[in-house]
């Protein structure tokens, strides 16, 4: 008898690992995997940091550079019918609508379209204005960076904060502008994210915090306090929209990214899961308030998990409840290593439990987040791994109890 | 089945220690270290690992 036909869209991290998960959790399972973009699943992280800086130094060429991105995998074409290169469109009861009109029916659908960056909404400027979200804007944006040339970050977000220091590297005078008051406050909090202001600073950025850009004129871009700053090339890093249009009318919440269950169902549409960037699940470690968690190790989780969830499912069996990912993220700038664990943007309170902020990018710092006198993440700036790894060790023995209220 | 990581590539994200920590670890200097030789039970726990590694420095064969 022939498996269920189950149709993923998005081929990118998260689309591929799901794709995996199904092939061994379904070996039945008619798999299909579409992906907008036309270039297989690769690897995002690198083009803000290493592969930018080989890129835009010239001292890789293109099909190299992306053969170390391209993400491995076990599946065969024999696995999974790929379709690169074209979009859908819309998701009807049949299956899913793909930008060249044909259907591909499904009985379930994998919504796995992650983000596209945010743009400033104001003319001008076009030719030296970028974004990074994926391989071809980084192919567009490296030959910009030259040494002497004058870069405007706009956000200070861990996209635009990688970029600054990449350029810094390769000899690029660069302003970043940000309208909070320090950079990537939300995700490091206050206390750290001021120690990252001056590691900037201290590495040559002109960090202007507290403005916004007000217009655009011919390389200059205008700041709400009338400062202007001359620029050869601009990068918007603004944050994320997520990609759900073409799920318009599927009877999910789509208010930001797929609301979904802690099974990886999008509430009110039965036949479709969403993974990856796009997911915006509850994390009881936490609390029960969903969230769309933007780290490279979600996806991982999140494909295993709705994988399951259809092959129980499709054997007439309750999934079983619970789903509780510790997430981790990381961030190199000026090679140093940010590394952090938990939920750090949760918390309201940070400590510094070993080193001194001070001595930021100098010498190891750990940092202990927690809320309401719990921790809730903790972070790592400069420290060796084993360092880390006792400090996670700590974290995981807070968070665990909770688990299982 | 064995276990190799690549260490050109290998940033110690320590991410593999996470996922299979039975199969890869840190000494007291923060080097990595790893069973070369896992039997069929760990195979699981060292995909995963494999999967877990930003860098793609896991090689399993
Ligand atoms: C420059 C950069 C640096 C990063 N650095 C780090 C880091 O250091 N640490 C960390 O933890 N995380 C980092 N991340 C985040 C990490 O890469 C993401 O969390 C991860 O890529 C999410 O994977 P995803 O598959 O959910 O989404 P994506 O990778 O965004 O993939 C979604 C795919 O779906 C495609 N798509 C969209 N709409 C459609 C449609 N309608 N039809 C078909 N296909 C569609 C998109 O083109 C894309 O290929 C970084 C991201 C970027 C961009
Ligand atoms: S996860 Fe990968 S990069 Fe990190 S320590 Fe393990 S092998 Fe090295």
């Amino acid at each position: 008898m022939a498996g269920p036909r189950i149709t993923v869209v998005g081929a990118s991290l998260a689309g591929l690992r799901t794709a995996e998960a199904l092939r061994t959790a379904l070996p039945q399972a008619q798999l299909t995997l579409i992906g907008d973009e036309p270039h297989a699943p690769y690897n995002r992280p690198p083009l803000s940091k290493d592969v930018m800086e080989s890129f835009a130094g010239g001292d890789a060429d293109e099909t190299e550079a992306f053969g170390k991105l391209l993400l491995r995998s076990k599946l065969t074409p024999e696995d999974v019918s790929t379709r690169l290169g074209v979009a859908a469109t819309g998701i009807e009861k049949a299956g899913v609508r793909l930008a060249d009109g044909s259907l591909v029916r499904s009985d379930w659908v994998i919504a796995a379209t992650g983000i596209r960056p945010r743009r400033l909404p104001l003319p001008g400027n076009e030719d030296i204005r970028h974004v990074l979200r994926g391989f071809d804007d980084a192919r567009a944006l490296a030959p910009m960076l030259q040494p002497g040339a004058r870069l405007a970050v706009i956000g200070a977000g861990f996209i635009g904060c990688e970029i600054a220091a990449t350029a810094r590297k390769l000899g690029l005078h660069v302003t970043i502008v940000e309208p909070g008051p320090q950079p990537m406050m939300r995700a490091l909090g206050p206390r750290v994210a001021a120690a990252m202001a001056t590691l900037h600073r201290r590495h040559g950025v002109t960090l202007l915090t507290g403005r916004s850009v007000e217009a655009y004129q011919p390389g200059r871009v205008i700041l709400d306090n009338g400062k202007e700053i001359e620029a050869d090339v601009i990068v918007e890093a603004l944050g994320s929209l997520p990609n759900t249009e073409w799920l318009t009318g599927s009877g999910a919440d789509l208010s930001d990214g797929v609301l979904v269950d802690d099974t990886m169902r999008a509430i009110g549409a039965p036949n479709l899961l969403a993974v990856g960037d796009i997911a915006r699940f509850a994390n009881p470690l936490f609390d029960d308030v969903p969230r769309r968690v933007e780290h490279w190790c979600i996806p991982g989780f999140t494909a295993k998990r709705a994988a399951q969830t259809i092959a129980a499912l499709e054997a007439g069996d309750t999934p079983e409840p619970g789903f509780s990912p510790l997430p981790s993220f990381w961030s190199d700038q000026y090679g140093m290593r940010v590394q952090a664990f938990g939920a750090p943007a949760l918390a309201e309170t940070q400590t510094v439990v070993e080193g001194d902020l001070s001595q930021i990018g100098e010498a190891p710092v750990i940092v202990e987040y927690a809320r309401n006198g719990a921790l809730t993440g903790v972070i790592g700036l400069g420290a060796p791994p084993a360092l880390i790894a006792k400090h996670r060790a700590r974290l995981m023995a807070a968070l665990t109890p909770k688990e299982t209220v | 089945m064995k276990v190799h990581v690549n260490m050109d590539i290998c940033l110690l994200h320590g991410q593999c220690v996470i996922a299979a920590p039975e199969i890869f670890s840190f000494d007291d200097n923060g080097d990595l270290h790893w069973v070369e030789v896992i039997d069929d039970s760990q195979v699981a726990d060292a995909e995963a690992a494999s999967d877990a590694c930003p860098e793609q420095a896991i090689i399993l064969g």
